[in-house]
């Protein structure tokens, strides 16, 4: 009998999908993978919410917004096994440079005009409010895994996934550990 | 004479390294092509003590191979897993102490503290992030200054004074507090006697002190850490390379 496949869920909270793409760039790798794993929730499945106990979640971008927080903790709750996956998710990314700003600062310098009366800060509550600062998401939840890099590279991840489905403790070194 | 060069020696890890006298463990070390992590030391400028990272343990105590002198037959416990594991959680400390978002910083694949995260395979800074707002200084025609990516090794304070005569760097403030000033009136980096020459703004391990208007000049792959790890380039450290260029010129 072959064994069972594993459950992969993925996400991106406030990232720029370019850990996803870098993920894509195993290339025809992916093949090889589909034979290994089955993917639950993710930006490339049209699955709403973790349908079962996954195996493995990978993580892309930091935590910007409340609905990161409740999609984060969706996946800690259905996930063995949680990723960090990239610079942002690791410690906040370049979107956590907006952590020396004030938040409503910021809204007002992107939605009001100069003048400050032709546009407003939207306000609907289907829109999620922002947080005051972006987070690394091991500052909200238990992070089993960290695969820095802006992305990590498709050897990188390649490297990592192989090392994990084959139940090695990953490790990702010179020249495939890369920060930016 | 084969007695007194025998008397000069002391090991590492097992290997015996010889000295001259006067030499600390970590200058005998690298001339001897041995790698300690380190991040202040400097080979032109006296040691600091401030980093930590090059922390071994001499005859069964911690010290600082930068400031600890070499002595006959001293035993020295380098590259440990223990070790490594403390200079991790250093580098640990350094990150989420300052801002360094590598993937937008000019000195990346440059820069001396990355490339000992990378080293001692450094996945994530671990703790809480401290995202501090330090002012940052771009008031200089040629040379910028960063304060959220300062590490506080002063080889720039150091650089300024001993090699460069001008004093233009120093710290201040206690503890978390503690930053890179500029000895100007203002304050200010531009109303100071810096140059873009001098040492002092060139010899920044990391991305603080930066040339303005010449960034990501050089190829991803072609950056001096890109090709071999800190722990490979000992000649780099020790300041041979410049030597060698010296050499070849001529």
């Amino acid at each position: 009998m072959l064994p069972r496949k594993l459950r992969i869920a993925t996400t991106s909270l406030s990232g720029c999908f370019g850990c996803h793409m870098s993920f894509l760039d195993i290339d025809e790798r992916l093949i090889e993978l589909a034979g290994l794993v089955e993917f639950d929730r993710s930006p490339i499945t049209d699955i709403k919410h973790c349908s079962q106990r996954c195996d493995v979640a990978l993580i892309e971008g930091g935590v910007c917004n409340a609905e990161n927080v409740h999609v984060l903790r969706e996946l800690r709750a259905n996930a063995k096994t949680l990723v960090a996956l990239g610079a942002c998710a690791v410690n906040g990314g370049l979107p956590a440079q907006r952590n020396h700003l004030d938040v409503g600062r910021c809204l007002s310098q992107v939605y009001r005009t100069p003048d400050g009366t032709a546009a407003a800060i939207p306000n609907d509550p289907e829109l999620p409010l922002l947080l005051d600062k972006v987070y690394p998401i091991n500052e909200i939840v238990r992070v089993d895994y960290f695969l820095p890099g802006c992305p990590p590279s498709g050897d990188t991840i390649w490297k990592f996934l192989t090392d994990l489905l084959t139940g090695r403790t990953p490790r990702i070194e010179h020249p495939l550990l890369k920060f930016d | 004479m084969s007695e007194a060069n025998n008397a000069n020696t002391f090991s590492i890890d097992g290997q015996r390294i010889a000295f001259e006298p006067g030499q600390t463990i970590l200058q005998a070390a690298l001339a001897a092509g041995v790698y300690i992590p380190h991040l202040c030391h400097h080979p032109d400028l006296k040691p600091h003590g401030s980093c930590k990272l090059c922390t071994v343990v001499v005859n069964g105590r911690n010290g600082s191979a930068c400031t600890q002198k070499a002595m006959p037959g001293l035993e020295v416990e380098n590259n440990s897993p223990a070790l490594n594991d403390r200079r991790r959680v250093l580098l640990q400390m350094l990150f989420v102490e300052g801002n360094h978002f590598c993937p937008g910083c000019e000195k990346s694949g440059n820069c001396q503290l990355q490339a000992l995260a990378y080293d001692l395979e450094m996945l994530t800074p671990h703790f809480r992030h401290a995202f501090p707002v330090r002012q940052v200084d771009t008031s200089h025609p040629d040379v910028w200054l960063d304060r959220n990516r300062c590490v506080m090794c002063e080889l720039c304070v150091r650089a300024s004074r001993d090699l460069d005569g001008k004093n233009v760097f120093m710290l201040a403030g206690r503890g978390a507090d503690s930053k890179i000033v500029v000895n100007s009136p203002s304050g200010l980096l531009g109303d100071s006697e810096l140059a873009p020459d001098d040492r002092a703004a060139q010899v920044c391990p990391v991305g603080a002190i930066l040339p303005k208007r010449v960034g990501y000049a050089v190829p991803i792959g072609q950056r001096q850490f890109d090709a071999q790890p800190i722990s490979r380039q000992v000649d780099y450290l020790a300041g041979r390379h410049l030597a060698d260029a010296e050499t070849e010129v001529r």
